[in-house]
């Protein structure tokens, strides 16, 4: 009983947290990075809403039947939906410390991401030499802002993912590396969340529109 | 022997207050396990297959119903990425995610149907077909 008690009289007595309050080192991290998610998700949802307010205006271009390939917009679905459950085999072998098998599941999300991001670029080129291009009509203009932020984040995830790689190869799995790859996997699957709507919203609703 | 009895309560108060589990911090986040990931990933699948099926074969012939059945699809399907691969539930974090998830698709809901219903009323309303009577606006 070391600690000594001076209360004086009709004084509430303060108590202080002495026993170290364990936190984990990056025990923040998590509901941080998931905040950044959720306002990432905002600048979407504008630019959703920019879309589903312009999407009709055509100005006597070309119209989503005219421009969009439903087949090439099935595969890089295909693509980003097979990179999120090879992520999800990348996340448990992690968990069970096996740093090999995390790298190449890791590796095969990236080329799945590029193959996804080839699909884009193809159909963005493609689009540009028809001559529809973001200046034509409102439509495209929304078009090109939504699913090329979407592209961009996509591209980004791709250069985390290498430059995690680099870590993982050089550290090991320490704490720190998986944090980041959880923060990663969050970012991937937000991702394809963001791309289910896309795909609805742009590609399939513009077929029936 | 008061003192003593103070101390005493004091601790009693701190140890009360203190963490019960001082590594309760560490590791409060759940990863699902193979099955479940495989799980989210053939509902995912099925559940883009069929919109896709559905517009590329034009099987349903009403625009509108076909439109609200594509984004009843993709509605679910997000559902089912939030629980499978971003393991969204009430308990991570203290609630705090699912907080924060829920702030964040009022805000989505609150600026998706404000404008379009707002620029929808506005493109309604100036179209030259709408105002009645020409001489009015002078």
């Amino acid at each position: 009983m070391s600690s000594q008690v001076q209360t004086a009289d009709g004084e509430a007595p303060q108590f202080y947290e002495l026993v170290p309050h364990h936190h984990a080192p990056h025990g923040s991290t998590q509901i941080g990075f998931w905040i950044y998610l959720m306002s990432d998700c905002l600048i979407f949802a504008s630019l959703f809403a920019i879309y589903g307010v312009l999407g009709g205006n055509y100005a006597a271009g070309p119209s989503p039947q005219h421009l969009f390939d439903l087949k090439l917009v099935a595969m890089s679905t295909a693509a980003l939906l097979l990179s999120s459950i090879t992520y999800g085999f990348a996340m448990l072998d992690m968990e069970e410390g096996k740093q090999k098998g995390t790298i190449i599941w890791l590796i095969i999300t990236g080329l799945l991401g590029a193959v996804f991001m080839g699909f884009t670029l193809y159909e963005f080129n493609h689009l540009i030499h028809e001559g529809a291009v973001p200046q034509r009509s409102a439509f495209l203009s929304a078009f090109f802002v939504l699913v090329g932020t979407h592209a961009l984040h996509v591209a980004f995830g791709i250069l985390w993912l290498v430059i995690l790689l680099v870590q993982i190869g050089m550290k090991g799995l320490i704490p720190a590396n998986k944090i980041r790859v959880q923060c990663l996997s969050m970012f991937w699957h937000f991702l394809d969340v963001i791309w289910i709507g896309v795909f609805t919203v742009v590609y399939l609703m513009g077929m029936l529109r | 022997m008061s003192v003593e009895t103070t101390n005493d309560s004091l601790t009693a108060a701190r140890m009360a207050h203190a963490h019960p589990n001082p590594d309760a911090h560490d590791e409060e986040h759940n990863h699902g396990t193979r099955r479940s990931y495989l799980i989210g990933f053939a509902l995912s699948v099925v559940l883009t297959a069929i919109p896709f099926w559905l517009v590329m074969a034009d099987v349903i012939a009403d625009t509108m119903v076909a439109t609200i059945v594509i984004m009843a699809f993709g509605a679910v399907q997000i559902v089912v990425h939030m629980i499978y691969f971003l393991h969204m539930n009430t308990k991570s974090e203290g609630g705090w995610t699912m907080m924060a998830a829920i702030f964040t698709i009022i805000i989505i809901v609150i600026a998706l149907s404000g404008s379009l219903w707002v620029m929808f009323h506005l493109n309604t309303n100036m179209m030259p077909g709408h105002i009645m009577n020409p001489a009015d606006l002078l």
